[in-house]
């Protein structure tokens, strides 16, 4: 791949050996994929304030409805989001060892850990599949036909609307990742990356362990609140 | 030529460690530790956050134009949460002799024991 020449006029003899995957408005390869990261990182502070705002929001009503919060998370299995904690985190290593792959050239290794992301990604989407099951039969879903016994009722069913939008859209960017991850192994199997161009890879690992770090604060703060103090 | 390769190891070692913060994470949920619960959650939680950023997403080999991204995002977070809450927080507080609000951080205090469900008190003066 790395043969390829392409002779630009004007440019010096520096850059008479052009890279296909090098975008003619970048000098290097190394610049381009430096701007490819920076300007997904931007995207990752848009998604870091976007989740902000949940988070805000939850830190608030915790404040106003402590019991509410503690009674809400008591109802949440922590075995589950345990374990998919141990899955998410999991799915991060073989990212990683993903792109990995990838920068050195290997490429059935670059698939291989690709399909393993993928699987974990899918028993993460299928735990929580159980879960939210869960919430249906025990009418814990806001709405039409919530249901919880005591006095905190109405905060209750407001920590399970912040539980099931920030969750949701936890899993909405889980499915965007899977999509994106086949996407990234179908180019791994035609060896579209080489170790001078893999940039795709390392763009989708850092949506990835975004997704990752989103789960990492999400699972102390709805499964594990006060429940020291279940005693309440 | 793009970016830097970590050896298998480091991986394999981060992840470990990620592991054993998600053991203690959940083992201090179940002792009692009075208000250092969440602190102590929201910290793990906080350094398993910069173990993934650093290693995984490869921030501590990025450039420093990189690093001041990263940054960013968690500065504009620490904004708009940290300013909303002190305000928040406070706005129970005596402060002056007489004042409006109960004795210390008093918007926690009156649901604390269960009380029935109310607007949230928005400092009655």
């Amino acid at each position: 791949m790395g043969d390829a020449i392409a002779v630009h006029g004007g440019h010096g003899d520096a850059h008479t050996h052009h890279h296909p995957d090098l975008q003619h408005h970048f000098d290097t390869l190394e610049q381009q994929h430096e701007a490819a990261t920076l300007g997904m990182w931007l995207f990752l502070i848009t998604e870091v304030l976007f989740f902000g705002g949940l988070f805000l929001a939850y830190m608030l009503y915790r404040v106003w409805y402590p019991t509410a919060w503690a009674e809400g998370s008591l109802e949440l299995n922590v075995l589950l989001g345990g374990i998919n904690t141990v899955v998410l985190i999991g799915s991060s290593l073989t990212m990683a060892l993903a792109v990995r792959a990838s920068q050195t050239g290997l490429r059935r290794a670059t698939v291989g850990w690709l399909l393993a992301t993928m699987a974990l990604g899918l028993t993460f989407l299928v735990i929580k599949y159980f879960e939210y099951a869960e919430k249906f039969e025990h009418h814990h879903v806001p709405g039409f036909d919530f249901h919880f016994d005591g006095p905190d009722a109405g905060p209750v069913q407001i920590y399970f609307s912040l539980y099931f939008l920030m969750t949701g859209l936890h899993a909405t960017h889980m499915v965007i990742g899977f999509g994106l991850l086949s996407v990234m192994a179908w180019m791994a199997a035609r060896g579209r990356f080489t170790p001078q161009w893999n940039t795709p890879m390392e763009i989708s690992g850092l949506y990835w362990h975004f997704v990752d770090i989103v789960w990492i604060f999400l699972f102390p703060l709805l499964y594990l609140v006060d429940r020291a103090h279940q005693a309440l | 030529m793009s970016g830097h390769v970590s050896p298998k190891s480091t991986y394999y070692l981060i992840f470990g460690a990620l592991m054993v913060l998600t053991a203690i994470t959940v083992a201090v949920a179940y002792r009692p530790l009075g208000v250092w619960n969440f602190p102590v959650a929201i910290a793990i939680a906080i350094t398993k956050a910069t173990l993934v950023i650093l290693f995984f997403m490869h921030a501590k080999y990025s450039s420093k134009l990189t690093k001041l991204f990263v940054g960013t995002a968690f500065f504009f977070l620490a904004i708009m949460l940290g300013l909303t809450m002190t305000d928040v927080l406070s706005r129970g507080l005596k402060t002056y002799p007489g004042g409006a609000g109960g004795s210390g951080y008093g918007v926690r205090a009156p649901h604390a024991t269960g009380a029935a469900p109310e607007a949230p008190r928005e400092g009655a003066h």
